[in-house]
């Protein structure tokens, strides 16, 4: 019997949530049809001419992103707490916040990565000049990372209540708000001639910080809410 | 192997157990019996660090459990109410993951160990479409997977059929015998040599 070591743990536990994702269309399918609907209803609602939708595009795409990242996020640890999976995972002998980062990461991959791949499509549909496509892709990259991991530690803490509605949307808006400044904010400043740079490395930086603690502050909130 | 010395238990305000103390020792099996409510789950989870509403100690190969949560884990394998089996994935893929927490086992001993449990020809079924005796067994594959250590299993017969009764007893029989420990809470009458029992709650 080899031994076991974190690096397959870890590898292990991405492959199965993905795994499970791809059975399970419709968690992936939900939040990237949600996020079509949402900026699509913008021409038609507020007006088609170009020169209005440039203004409000980086905004409408990066609340949107938001919003359909709080639909994705409800399904997160809820089947694995129903069916004990999150008992498991406390129980093993590999260091929590790696295997909850193993989740995170599967989260992105099928709830983030596919809305970041059509935005320059809802870009283009939105007249968003050409110079502001490249900062909005590298504001989605970096940003949405952040919610989803900020997200996930709400998640945890809300896991054992049984209805819990609104209270996640409460929780993460608030945190999250800062990225939505910054990410449009560069899209903005990209598209006025500036450099995006200055607010890409504000979201790189919050992208780091979430990195390191928030997965370490998930396995904290499981641990209690599996209590 | 486990010690747990005057444990009291209080949950939504009401005692469960009191002074509660006994010592598991390499090669013996525990069936804890009481009525519904009477704190068998609790005790269980206590046991395994996912409760923590309790006062008292608790010691693993002498030490105190608390300061040692790695080697409990490694030592320990805790199949509850909850079975951890994902619905949508098969044995294989649910067993395969569950593996690498611990001991990684390749496929082959992970088709043998569902073999053995009865499940040969479901390896790649959907655990969904399975029936409740059929999944609660794939949980059970995992005792096959795992070496040696304490075995604690939260009413483990509930869905089985008799032959996965005997099935289980004999596998909890061949792991007591192999040096390991079994802590166990069931209704079901166990027929084990050398079985102790614990009975929570006021006997009526």
């Amino acid at each position: 019997m080899s031994q076991a070591s974190a690096g397959a743990a870890f590898l292990a536990t991405l492959k199965r949530d993905l795994l499970i994702s791809l059975k399970r269309r419709n968690d992936i399918l939900n939040p990237f049809m949600f996020f079509i609907i949402v900026v699509s209803l913008f021409p038609i609602g507020i007006s088609p001419e170009s020169a209005m939708l440039r203004q409000i595009a980086a905004g409408v795409i990066w609340i949107a992103v938001l919003l359909a990242s709080m639909l994705s996020m409800d399904s997160l640890y809820r089947s694995d707490y129903e069916d004990g999976t999150l008992e498991q995972l406390l129980l093993s002998s590999m260091p929590l916040y790696l295997l909850v980062f193993a989740k995170n990461i599967a989260h992105w991959l099928v709830s983030g990565l596919p809305v970041i791949v059509v935005s320059p499509l809802l870009a283009y549909m939105l007249a968003l000049p050409a110079e502001g496509y490249l900062t909005l892709v590298a504001s989605l990259l970096l940003g949405t990372p952040v919610v989803g991991m900020l997200g996930s530690i709400a998640v945890a803490l809300t896991v054992g209540l049984g209805s819990r509605g609104l209270i996640l949307a409460v929780i993460t808006v608030p945190m999250s708000v800062p990225v939505l400044i910054f990410g449009t904010l560069a899209v903005q400043n990209a598209l006025a001639g500036g450099s995006p740079l200055g607010y890409l490395a504000l979201l790189g930086a919050m992208l780091a910080l979430t990195i390191s603690l928030a997965p370490v502050a998930t396995a904290a909130a499981l641990r209690i809410s599996v209590n | 192997m486990l010690e747990v010395r005057a444990l009291n238990c209080e949950r939504n305000d009401r005692l469960l157990f009191r002074d509660l103390a006994f010592i598991l020792e390499a090669g013996q099996v525990l069936q804890v019996k009481g009525g519904n409510g009477s704190g068998k789950t609790t005790l269980l989870r206590i046991i395994c660090g996912l409760n923590d509403s309790y006062s008292g100690e608790l010691f693993w190969h002498g030490a105190p459990l608390g300061e040692q949560r790695d080697a409990v884990c490694a030592g320990l394998l805790y199949i509850g109410h909850r079975v951890a089996v994902n619905r949508v994935l098969t044995p294989l893929e649910n067993l395969r993951w569950s593996s690498r927490l611990h001991h990684p086992a390749d496929d082959g001993r992970i088709r043998e160990a569902l073999g053995q449990i009865g499940l040969a020809g479901y390896e790649d079924s959907p655990c969904h479409s399975l029936s409740a005796g059929q999944y609660q067994r794939v949980s059970l594959a995992r005792l096959l997977l795992r070496g040696g250590g304490l075995w604690v299993l939260d009413e483990p017969f509930t869905t089985l059929d008799t032959h996965g009764v005997t099935l289980l007893e004999n596998l909890v029989r061949r792991h007591a015998e192999s040096g390991g420990a079994v802590l166990i809470t069931t209704h079901h009458k166990l027929v084990l040599p050398g079985l102790r029992t614990l009975t929570l709650g006021v006997a009526e």
